[in-house]
């Protein structure tokens, strides 16, 4: 291998990686040198630009970096273009975002800590987006998830939040020793590390009767990666860390974190069903190495997600705890599309559609939430009265941000099911995806109720207190933004999909 | 031009968001602004139309990647519907002339509701009539829970949700039939033309027609109908039972028999005397017929009996669309028209006219009030409502009923005797509510009397007045001369019966 060659690859492959950590180290250095004795506020302000700075000049690195990507040998380690280009922009503007709602909020005495290490968490989220070897990605969830229990217990006053960070370090890191043993198992099936010739050496392996072993890889990889994404029975630590983390922490674990798993699984899932490119020989395969056994497993989260996380969310009084089930309950529908992957690009297309939209008005979601907690101390549901009366503005953006999880249309929420159920079935005929995908429809006209409460207090009824509510003028324009993204998208989803499908172009 | 029927109303919800609160006359006189627009842009459009078969009104590829198209076309049909929504859009803004709370929020939700039904009417792309059809629910659900009376959270979230399980219902449907043409397009005509398998019709129409019949009232799901059109304003259950309802019924009609016309052949088997899901459905319209006439004659709240005969005239619509000949399927679509209208009358004479000035709506309040004496012009409105709901010769549903029953008969004899006691239960109710409601005979005592004089109640108001003269003439216009409507409505059906959607 030629050193130089391969380092100056890096270099370039790893161009919007740089650029945050770059960002994340200006930021200490700016609040901790420069402004050390500047008022809180403006710390906060010009930490939180840094950062965006930061996450624009990512952006470009993306462009920059090109459809390159680095590989050992022949061995891929970093993909680029393609999902990973979509999953690693959405990323860094949904990043961006958190950042902005971090402007308003006051748990913390130390915005440029608490911007660095978002800055890095984002890093990592992009290293897994694009990470092709078990290594690689290991290393990637690890840097993004030392990162997210930080941010949870940001708020050092308040003991929800001490409890949030405890509980989802224990559980993650519980499924990261899962997720490792998993990936041992896969090693010493296949001999490599690298995904696609995991796949490959896996198909072999399981041609010998190496199947018991491999479902059991499978088996604690779904466990390790099922945590990332709150799927159930990997969702308890989702209630309390939604609410009990700081906003700003907890927009970025139900957005970014998730946007990054998600596509993690697409490179898996895609690995899964296109380890034959790689064969000289073609083969008419009627057994796919692990994509069966790997469906399976899939199917049985996503159902247990869909369940769970619906019916629950309808017995939640506090919002936060709302957004979390019906958080599962999301991850669930986009399991299903997993489940049935297509091997086109048609059903990745579809899910970072959905994961991306969901991500935007999932901040949004939070957004709101933190100008309501201001106001009145509380995240329940009768924090919410009257809101339509105390800031019209914001319950108008609250109808749009909800409906579009509840998935009606013209919002773009509407649009992301639709997409992700007709690649469903796109991908594979028969009953039993029909009656999964009827199954998640039903599930989501049940998800109308809950979302339809937290409205029902804002619109309907009589309003306890009738003090107006004033929100930060920045929070308001990035909700306002966040709101007119979803109506705009939802209006001419073809804008989204086709920004989307530029990327496999160049593939 | 019919497209702007649908841009006029939402740009019409946008500026009421818009307008100053506190000022509920300049809402009203902008909502009856754009709703005239609308009625004005309808009847134009029926009347260019007349005479001519299926026009496109506007074509642009929406999402071209998934073959869906923003495809809004009209055939006879859909005008004579979207001509039935202008109507009912303007009275029902005349009868909420006297809504003083939120007004720009209520008229923003109205006309958002108000576009969202003609979009259906006038969607050619099975994807975008979902779309209006979804849109239209949210407004229903505020509506009703802000503005509405007599347990109007229960109703309105018991409406949302069924309205919501209905359309996901059709969304299963869509999404499988997408899925199994293979055609990549959801226009209407490309997946009728694109041969969808029988035995995939077989399953996928009772799905979609179930679907879309929630919101037209077929029982046993009907009972969204009558707690949502009574906790409902005046105006929303002018809607709900005016023109929501038609969309069920549209939806039945267009979609789920234009798309699927396999799934109406014969199982093979019979189960039970039922041969094919055509039984299955008239026989639910039937029991329908009955069941929500004999209901409605049990009811000691006004609104109620108006609320069951909904149902029961509802029934008739979708009993004519079983019979499957040019008859009944004409008479079914006449049918959404009269009822949309003659409805329409009777909830404003009820919701608006009698209980804003009696606040109640129990008829043994009622009775002792001789309101035939006392407002002379409501008791005189209903009757002529309910002698047109009645069906007597002369009135619109007298044309839609005899043409629904012939139709039956030359179906099925025994569909026009049991639907034919529907009508005669009908007349029994009809007439309790006239009698318990206006024309009481108790007498009253002096003392009784002596308070009437003190505490006069309102007079009617101009938009009142407007209102009943709008509904009432459209239902004696259609009466007397049936053609209007007949002869845009016939040539459609005949080419829908002919070839599905083709």
């Amino acid at each position: 291998m030629n050193y130089p060659d391969f380092y100056s690859a890096l270099f370039r492959a790893t161009l919007p990686e740089t650029a945050l950590e770059v960002a994340a180290l200006l930021v200490l250095v700016v609040d901790l040198g420069l402004l050390r004795k500047a008022a809180s506020s403006t710390r906060t302000v010009v930490a939180a630009l840094v950062g965006v700075a930061g996450c624009s000049a990512a952006i470009w690195g993306v462009y920059a970096a090109g459809w390159a990507g680095i590989s050992a040998g022949s061995d891929v380690l970093l993909s680029a273009g393609g999902s990973a280009g979509v999953a690693q922009i959405a990323i860094l503007a949904l990043t961006a975002l958190t950042l902005l709602l971090l402007i308003d909020s006051s748990f913390t005495r130390h915005p440029g800590e608490f911007v660095a290490v978002v800055l890095m968490s984002a890093a990592g989220g992009l290293l897994i987006s694009a990470a092709q070897d078990l290594l690689v990605i290991f290393v990637g969830l690890e840097l993004l998830s030392l990162g997210l229990y930080i941010l949870c217990a940001f708020a050092k006053h308040s003991g929800q939040s001490a409890e949030a960070s405890l509980k989802y370090y224990l559980f993650g890191g519980m499924s990261a020793a899962f997720l490792l043993f998993g990936f041992s198992y896969l090693y010493g099936l296949s001999g490599s590390t690298n995904l696609s010739q995991v796949a490959l050496g896996t198909y072999f392996a399981a041609a010998h009767g190496g199947t018991p072993l491999l479902l059991i890889a499978l088996v604690m990889i779904a466990a390790g990666l099922g945590f990332k994404v709150a799927a159930v029975p990997f969702h308890l630590w989702a209630p309390d860390t939604y609410e009990g983390a700081p906003v700003p922490a907890a927009a970025f674990i139900a957005s970014v974190s998730k946007v990054a798993s998600f596509a993690l699984l697409i490179s898996i899932s895609t690995a899964a069903l296109h380890f034959l490119d790689n064969l000289l020989f073609k083969t008419n395969a009627t057994f796919f190495g692990f994509a069966d056994a790997w469906r399976l497993i899939l199917i049985l989260l996503a159902v247990a997600s869909m369940l769970v996380g619906n019916l629950a969310a309808l017995a939640q009084i506090s919002v936060r705890r709302l957004l979390a089930y019906s958080a599962m309950a999301h991850a669930g529908y986009i399991l299903l599309g997993l489940a049935y992957f297509s091997s086109s690009n048609l059903s990745a297309a579809a899910i970072l559609y959905y994961v991306l939209t969901y991500g935007l008005t999932t901040i949004g979601a939070f957004g709101v939430i933190a100008v309501v907690e201001k106001a009145t101390g509380s995240n329940r549901l009768d924090a919410f009265l009257g809101l339509q009366k105390r800031n019209p503005l914001l319950a108008s953006i609250l109808l749009i941000l909800f409906l579009s999880l509840a998935g009606i249309p013209p919002l773009v929420g509407f649009w992301a099911k639709f997409n992700l159920f007709a690649a469903v079935l796109h991908s594979s005929s028969g009953a039993l995806p029909i009656s999964l995908v009827a199954l998640a429809i039903a599930m989501s006209a049940v998800s109308l109720y809950y979302y339809l409460q937290v409205l029902k207090r804002a619109f309907v009824l009589p309003a306890v207190d009738d003090t107006p509510i004033h929100a930060h003028p920045v929070t308001m324009t990035v909700l306002l933004f966040i709101a007119a993204a979803i109506v705009a998208l939802g209006c001419f989803p073809a804008l989204l999909q086709n920004w989307i499908a530029s990327f496999y172009l160049g593939w | 031009m019919l497209s702007w029927t649908i841009y006029i109303s939402f740009a019409g919800a946008l500026l009421q968001t818009l307008l100053p609160k506190g000022n509920p006359a300049l809402a009203r006189w902008f909502g009856l602004l754009f709703a005239v627009a609308g009625l004005a842009i309808a009847v134009a459009g029926f009347a260019a139309g007349m005479g001519h078969g299926l026009e496109v009104v506007t074509d642009l590829p929406w999402v071209p990647a998934m073959g869906i198209h923003y495809l809004l076309a009209a055939d006879g049909i859909s005008r004579v519907l979207v001509l039935l929504t202008g109507l009912a859009s303007v009275a029902g803004v005349l009868f909420s002339w006297n809504i003083d709370l939120r007004t720009n929020q209520f008229f923003a939700f109205y006309l958002a509701l108000i576009g969202g039904v003609y979009g259906v009417f006038l969607s050619y792309d099975l994807f975008l009539l979902f779309v209006f059809y979804e849109i239209a629910i949210v407004p229903k659900y505020f509506l009703i829970a802000i503005w509405g009376s007599t347990r109007r959270e229960y109703g309105a979230m018991k409406l949302a949700l069924y309205s919501f399980v209905g359309s996901a219902m059709v969304l299963i449907g869509l999404l499988a039939s997408y899925a199994a043409s293979g055609s990549r397009s959801t226009g209407l005509v490309a997946l009728a033309h694109a041969q969808l398998p029988a035995h995939f019709q077989m399953w996928c129409f009772p799905l979609v027609f179930v679907g879309f019949a929630i919101l037209a009232g077929m029982w046993p799901f009907h009972t969204w109908a009558p707690t949502g059109h009574v906790a409902a304003p005046t105006a929303a259950s002018m809607l709900l039972a005016g023109v929501v309802m038609k969309l069920g019924a549209y939806g039945c009609l267009r979609v789920a028999m234009g798309l699927y016309p396999h799934g109406l052949d014969p199982w093979g088997f019979s189960f039970l005397g039922l041969g094919s899901w055509r039984d299955v459905f008239a026989l639910l319209a039937i029991i329908g017929i009955v069941y929500g006439a004999l209901v409605a004659l049990a009811q000691t709240d006004f609104k109620f009996v108006i609320g069951y005969s909904s149902v029961s005239h509802m029934g008739f619509v979708l009993l004519g669309l079983m019979t499957l000949n040019q008859l009944g399927v004409t008479g079914a679509v006449l049918q959404m028209f009269s009822h949309g209208v003659i409805a329409g009358l009777l909830f404003a004479i009820v919701g608006r006219i009698v209980y804003e000035r009696t606040h109640t709506r129990q008829f043994a309040e009622l009775e002792p009030m001789h309101l035939s004496r006392r407002l002379p012009f409501a008791a005189w409105a209903f009757v002529f409502a309910g002698v047109a709901s009645m069906g007597l010769p002369g009135f619109s549903g007298f044309v839609a009923e005899l043409q629904i029953l012939i139709g039956a008969w030359q179906a099925k004899p025994w569909w026009t005797i049991a639907a034919g006691l529907g009508i005669v239960i009908g007349v029994a109710y009809t007439w309790r509510a006239m009698q318990r409601g206006f024309f009481s005979d108790v007498v009253p005592t002096a003392h009784e009397l002596e308070e009437e004089r003190h505490h006069p109640l309102a007079p009617i108001t101009w938009p009142e007045y407007a209102g009943v003269a709008l509904l009432g003439f459209a239902t004696l216009a259609v009466g007397l001369y049936p053609r209007i409507l007949l002869d845009s409505i016939e040539p459609a059906v005949k080419a829908l019966l002919a070839g599905g959607v083709q």
